[in-house]
């Protein structure tokens, strides 16, 4: 069933081969921009839209593409994308552009739009492919907004700073009062891998409780459990 | 017979290659062209907005944009291309210069600034327009960035004298501008930056007022 399909990409791309914490792709908006949650989520929400319509072009033009220059075909065609995300959005949300503008162009340094565009939209039908994309833009999105919250809270003990600059009138918290010294190594670049080392080691974790838990319960035969071991990620076929 | 295929190969896919390019170049040329006029007209009024946080609307009644001295490069002001002096005029009197600045020693390279300087000599205001300064560390010399929203630290300038701007040094350097604590190369790097502003708006007031509009000083 397609609903299935589409439920089936999605928890790929968000839980099981979600790019930040699985697939370790896209490391350099991570380190660069995660460090406070506003900017984490703006990139998030900015590599969503490009990776949506990434997959979707590349899909829609799959069979015009020869498997010989595909590469630059894909990179040809994510960054047109991008650029004309980019007019687009300084010429009609001139508002957001500011806030987003400066993380549009760094999307095209994030390999994990080629990787899901070359593993995925390749070989998959345009509407599954928008909808994977979506879901690893998601999935990375998460990551670095939590990534942006930890640094953010340790780092200078505020979170949300810089909210007013896309919903005017509201403002960030400041959590540990106004003589919070800060904590440097959490603002600069080793502070995300470290922080990133604690998100991988925590989803690592949860996972091999799950799996220490299916062992010990063997389900039944039949029983709708037997989904836990993951099954073969879709873009393997 | 290996030849010819490696060779129709190649033609092929070089063909495609071109078919792409041209395609997706007439894309971004079409997007490019459609929004041109609404992003200039977005620079424009973003432009006037900066202008309105270091020189007050009332300071001036002339047309501020088109009012300018085009300087080449300029190693005071930190220009290697050179920029513009906007002139700000009340019935026609000097009122404030705005001067293009760069502050080439920040933390992660040039920091660009617009100064305003009154005519008396005091600074007005001083806007960061475009720096690379590390987050959360160094870039609360951006107002926006700044966490102290009340009193942000650029703010400090606009308290400056005439008198004052042999002071404006960081206070490690013997002046009278704060700082914050382990940042101190971007605050030094603005500080240092509207201080030759503020002696090159000084020495140069009356040239920069004289030249004609659009020209070079």
């Amino acid at each position: 069933m397609d609903f299935q399909a589409h439920k089936e990409i999605a928890w790929n791309g968000i839980w099981k081969q979600n790019t930040g914490v699985v697939q370790i792709l896209g490391l350099c908006p991570i380190l660069a921009i995660s460090t406070n949650v506003v900017n984490a989520v703006s990139l998030g929400l900015a590599t969503i839209l490009v990776m949506a319509l990434a997959n979707l072009a590349i899909s829609a033009l799959r069979n015009f593409i020869p498997y010989e220059i595909r590469i630059p075909v894909f990179i040809l065609i994510i960054a047109a994308l991008v650029t004309v995300v980019d007019l687009a959005f300084n010429a009609y949300l001139h508002e957001l552009y500011l806030v987003l503008g400066i993380f549009i162009p760094l999307i095209v340094t994030n390999c994990i739009v080629l990787a899901r565009v070359e593993a995925f939209a390749a070989k998959n039908e345009p509407a599954h492919s928008t909808t994977d994309g979506i879901a690893m833009g998601v999935g990375l999105t998460l990551v670095l907004a939590v990534l942006g919250a930890m640094r953010e809270i340790v780092g200078s003990g505020t979170l949300f700073s810089g909210i007013e600059m896309i919903f005017p009138g509201t403002e960030g918290l400041t959590l540990f009062g106004d003589n919070y010294p800060g904590f440097l190594v959490a603002i600069l670049p080793p502070g995300a891998f470290i922080a990133l080392g604690f998100l991988i080691a925590g989803r690592n974790w949860i996972e091999a409780r799950k799996q220490a838990r299916a062992r010990a319960n063997p389900p039944a035969s039949g029983a709708p459990q037997a989904s836990v071991e993951p099954s073969a990620p879709a873009e393997a076929a | 017979m290996s030849e010819t295929t490696a060779l129709g190969l190649s033609a092929r896919t070089g063909g495609v290659m071109v078919a792409f390019t041209v395609v997706f170049t007439a894309v971004m040329a079409f997007t490019y062209d459609a929004t041109r006029d609404q992003i200039q007209a977005s620079a424009t009024e973003e432009k006037m907005k900066l202008i309105s946080e270091v020189l007050p609307g009332a300071a001036y009644d002339n047309a501020l944009l088109d009012d300018y001295v085009q300087l080449g490069p300029t190693r005071e002001l930190g220009l290697d291309e050179g920029g513009r002096v906007y002139r700000a005029r009340k019935a026609g009197q000097p009122a404030a210069l705005l001067l293009e600045t760069t502050a080439p020693d920040g933390y992660s390279g040039r920091i660009d600034l617009i100064v305003a300087i009154n005519a008396d000599g005091s600074v007005s205001g001083v806007r960061a327009v475009n720096h690379r300064e590390t987050p959360g560390l160094g870039d609360y010399i951006d107002p926006r960035k700044d966490r102290d929203k009340k009193s942000p630290w650029i703010a400090q300038f606009s308290d400056l004298k005439a008198a004052d701007v042999p002071a404006c040094k960081v206070k490690k350097d013997g002046g009278q501008i704060t700082y914050h604590t382990g940042a101190t190369i971007s605050a030094r790097a603005v500080t240092n930056a509207v201080g030759r502003a503020a002696r090159f708006a000084a020495d140069n007031q009356n040239r920069l007022f004289a030249a004609k509009s659009g020209g070079p000083l």
